[in-house]
């Protein structure tokens, strides 16, 4: 168990600046999820962390203890790839044990740690096999097992499940949490699945070209997400987001139309709904021409334009709801506590 | 094509690279170096000191007759090695393709005397036609025909032309039949629907599908007669009957080691140098090309 | 379209068939007929030789004569003459393998000073032959003072960077995420090559193998110059050598034994490990 502490880390390619100075405090035991667009540096970040780039400057520290010097042998880290990168020729008990070999631990102590791992991982009938004898749900696996038996300080995965089929995912993603939690290991989780980061993170950090642009639990990144970035990429459909000017009790959109919040707002904004808060109400203040709706089973997302604009909006409406059964124009109410106001030039959450 | 991961450290690289490094260097720059600065020069009759003269050697030797017919020679040679061997490869890989089953059969009967040296070819086909106890001279002078390639030219040339063919056969096969069975067979049953019959589909659809294969094993085949038979020439002819079948690197070594004449051996590797680096350089762009097909 | 679509040239019924088969046991026959020759001339005697045509089924001389030429031969025994064979075939292709391995891994997992100039340097030695440089190579093994010797045969024929460029090929293939499990798992760069790389490029290794073995020992011009000594000869350019000077005749029966062991070795690797030797042809050739 360790904790691990990035300060104002850094990465450069040549001249590009991919890393633009990110902090991260991770407890003891904590899993963290770096969730984020293809591109935006989730692998570099965690690579230096692995010792497998250098840091360009700031610090990466496990157990309080500098370790940007130090060899990834010789930083107490396992780690999982995404293609899982298992040795072709060696049997699954020689890949795991392959880094304990190096380690010269004795044989039989060798023996039982694989054995060990093997029996959690349910991996024990296929201990003499190669990866190719393997499905892939099955090399997942033994790419865990690789790492849990150096007994690491930090885990890390870099997408460890994005090879995998829908479902397999969904059940592997079960396996690493009930895994994680037992051992207890510290952990940090690259994915640019939302849903992967929701449900795995103890806390996330939403990561957008190289900037840590929040860091929280996942429902308090979904519930007060800090900028519009956040807001976007976590949830499914999307956050509507219309663009507006302040006034003294809420937000005047472009055209026109002025959603009351009961907060005095200042400057030109970005105004932020989930679909689900968008609620039918014959009085309310947001008009929407009708488009295409789409049942999902238990809601209906009904896809439309603000009247008098160009912004496409969706609500999630509970229950089935036919085209035909919708009025041409709906108008919807905007509970005050689900609109997040955003700084139109900045992205930042403004206010509470 | 870069790997973006690699270790630390040059030191390491440094000594995996020096056993090469100090091998090609000892056995192959300092030596073709050697031979590049020696053709500038002809040594004294004793042998003690030489004298520097410049490209004389090369105009020498192009003004030369004999090396002048060595080429010709070399040019016929290869020529027909080339032609030969590749003619028979391509039809019976033609044939082997015909088969839907048995063609690997074949293929394991056919690619064997690859594996037979050319020197040892050369005893094969010397001891046929061998002018006292060869079996096909004797049928041939029962049937009133006198082969003696010792002293007839011609003679002499197409068995070496044959023995080197010989074991080529193999090598052409297998990349012929490989070519044909990468033919799309949807390709060619379209046009068997169209109506064309065998020889149509051979010359308008097969032979240009193939002709990638052709090209690269017409320059392979070229500088297989040009380097690698010399084993052949060497057993059977000893480049005779007046230097009927010396072909050039034959002379190389005739010049440099029975003759002892070192300058103009050197121009002469000079020379083979410039035509193998030409033959590489077509090839490469070739390949290149082939590879943006 | 009855008869199945999968074959060449679609219509292959019948006569047509069997015609097909008839010209490639043709061919088949035509090119098998030399060798054919020599192993029945390599089991009859000297007299039936020579009075033509001498017959075309094997004799009852075939121990005689293979004893005669193992034990005996013309100049120097043909079993020491196949050692020297073996021995520098094996030595062109396991040399030329291990320092090929090296070099490709250093180039390819390594970056350090000069290592473009040395990637351009055995680039050039790609293109020349050793026919070509014969005259100063031999000098330069004459300077040794390996004239004579099985580092003599050996080692200019290793000079050249074929086998480099086709583990190059190789090694770019490999995933990086490889060395990099494996740097987590501790292992330095040479246990990684030793442990990994070496493992993996197994088959590869094997089907260069094949082609430098046969290339090795079918090698004629390189010992017919650096070997004066019959002890030291190899077989193929031993051959050669038995013939006598002047008008004597040949000991056919001998020569010919000794033509069939020297094709035996290749042929028999060509033939086994076919699958590698295919291999090892097209990836040569690339
Ligand atoms: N070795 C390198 N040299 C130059 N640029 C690089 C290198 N590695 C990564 N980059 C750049 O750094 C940025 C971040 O890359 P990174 O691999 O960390 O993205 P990622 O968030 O993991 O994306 P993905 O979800 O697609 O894996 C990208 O713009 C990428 O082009
Ligand atoms: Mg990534």
């Amino acid at each position: 168990m360790a904790t691990l502490t990035l300060t104002q880390v850094r990465k450069s390619f040549g001249a590009t600046e991919v890393i633009h100075g990110v902090d991260i405090d991770v407890a003891e035991g904590e899993f963290i999820v770096i969730v984020g667009p293809s591109g935006c540096g989730k692998s570099t970040l965690l690579r230096m962390v692995a010792g497998l780039e250098t840091v360009t400057a700031g610090e990466i520290a496990i157990n309080g203890q500098r370790v940007n010097e130090r060899e990834p042998m010789d930083r107490n880290i396992a780690m999982v790839f995404q293609n899982y990168a298992l040795y072709p020729h060696m049997s699954v008990f020689d890949n795991m044990a392959y880094g304990l070999k190096i380690a010269r631990m004795p044989k039989p102590e060798i023996a039982a740690r694989v054995a060990e791992a093997a029996r959690l991982l349910q991996l024990e009938p296929y201990l003499a096999r190669r990866p190719r004898e393997l499905s892939g749900g099955q090399r997942q696996r033994v790419a865990m097992g690789r790492a849990i038996v150096r007994q690491p300080a930090v885990f890390l995965f870099d997408e460890p499940l994005s090879n995998l089929d829908a479902k397999l995912r969904v059940q592997m993603r079960l396996e690493i949490k009930a895994l994680q939690r037992k051992l207890g290991i510290t952990s940090l989780y690259v994915t640019h699945d939302q849903v992967e980061a929701m449900t795995l993170a103890d806390r996330m950090i939403v990561m957008n070209e190289g900037n840590a642009e929040q860091i929280g639990a996942p429902l308090e990144v979904y519930e007060r997400p800090a900028t519009l970035f956040a807001a976007q990429f976590i949830g499914s459909p999307s956050m509507n987001v219309l663009p507006g000017e302040g006034a003294e009790d809420g937000v005047v959109l472009e055209n026109g139309m002025r959603i009351p919040l009961g907060r005095p707002v200042a400057g030109k904004v970005m105004l932020g709904i989930r679909p689900e808060h968008l609620v039918p109400d014959a009085d309310g203040p947001l008009a929407i021409e009708t488009g295409m709706s789409e049942p999902v089973g238990a809601q209906t997302l009904v896809h439309g334009r603000l009247t008098g604009s160009t912004a496409e909006c969706v609500a999630s409406l509970p229950g089935v709801h036919r085209e035909s059964d919708l009025p041409a124009v709906q108008r919807y109410a905007v509970p005050p506590h689900a609109a997040h106001v955003f700084d139109a030039a900045t992205g930042r959450r403004i206010g509470v | 094509m870069e790997k973006r991961v690699t270790f630390k450290g040059w030191l390491l690289p440094l000594l995996l690279v020096a056993p090469q490094v100090a091998v090609t260097a000892v056995f192959f720059f300092y030596p073709a170096g050697q031979a590049v600065w020696q053709s500038l020069f002809i040594p004294d009759p004793f042998g003690l000191k030489s004298q520097f003269v410049g490209l004389g050697n090369f105009e020498f030797l192009l003004g030369d007759p004999y090396y002048r017919a060595s080429f010709v020679t070399t040019a016929i040679f290869s020529s027909l090695v080339t032609v030969v061997s590749m003619g028979v490869a391509l039809v019976l890989a033609v044939l082997a393709d015909r088969l839907i089953k048995g063609s690997g059969t074949y293929r394991t009967l056919l690619i064997w005397p690859y594996a037979v040296a050319p020197a040892v070819a050369g005893v094969l086909w010397l001891f046929m036609f061998n002018t006292r106890v060869g079996v096909v001279a004797w049928y041939l002078g029962q049937l009133g025909y006198d082969w003696n390639h010792v002293l007839n030219g011609g003679e002499a040339m197409g068995l070496v032309v044959v023995a080197s063919a010989w074991g080529r056969i193999s090598y052409n096969f297998l990349f012929f039949l490989a070519g044909l069975q990468a033919i799309p067979r949807s390709v060619i049953e379209a046009a068997a629907i169209d109506g064309a019959r065998f020889w149509t589909r051979f010359w308008t659809i097969v032979f240009p599908l193939l002709s990638p294969t052709t090209f690269f094993l017409l320059v392979v085949n070229i500088v297989y007669a040009f380097f690698e038979t010399f084993g052949v020439i060497h057993t059977i002819t000893s480049g005779g009957p007046q230097q009927a079948t010396t072909i050039l690197v034959y002379k190389v070594f005739a010049d440099g080691f029975v003759g002892q004449d070192l300058g103009s051996s050197a121009a002469q590797s000079v020379i083979l140098l410039v035509v193998v680096g030409v033959l590489t350089v077509v090839q490469f762009r070739f390949i290149e090309r082939r590879v943006h097909y | 379209m009855a008869g199945g679509a999968q074959s060449g040239m679609v219509e292959r019924r019948g006569w047509s068939l069997w015609l097909t088969h008839a010209g490639l046991i043709l061919g088949v026959m035509v090119i098998a007929f030399p060798i054919w020759l020599a192993f029945v001339a390599s089991t009859v005697t000297q007299p039936e030789i020579v009075r033509p045509p001498m017959p075309v089924l094997p004799g009852d001389q075939f121990f005689e004569n293979y004893r005669k030429a193992l034990v005996a031969g013309v100049n120097a025994p043909v079993a020491k003459m196949l050692m020297n064979s073996a021995v520098m075939a094996l030595g062109i292709a396991l040399g030329k393998i291990a320092i090929s391995l090296l070099s490709a891994f250093a180039i390819v997992y390594f970056r350090f000073p000069g290592r473009k100039a040395f990637f351009w340097l055995i680039f050039l030695t790609l293109m020349l032959p050793v026919e070509v440089r014969i005259v100063p190579t031999y000098e330069v093994v004459a300077g040794f003072g390996m004239l004579n010797s099985h580092a003599g045969l050996i080692l200019p024929l290793i000079a050249s960077a074929t086998a480099t460029f086709l583990f190059r090929q190789f090694f770019m293939t490999v995933p990086d995420e490889l060395v990099e499990a494996a740097r987590v798992d501790g292992a330095r760069p040479m246990r990684f090559f030793l442990d990994i790389l070496v493992p993996m490029s197994r088959t590869n290794i094997a089907a260069l193998f094949v082609i430098l073995f046969i290339y090795g020992w079918n090698q004629y011009l390189w010992p017919l110059l650096i070997t004066t000594d019959p002890q030291m000869n190899t077989i193929v350019m031993g051959i050669k050598q038995m013939f006598p000077s002047g008008d004597d005749i040949a000991d056919w029966p001998v020569i010919m034994a000794t033509s069939i062991l020297a094709m035996l070795p290749p042929v028999l690797v060509v033939i086994f490990m076919q699958k590698l030797f295919i291999r090892g042809l097209v990836e040569s050739e690339k």
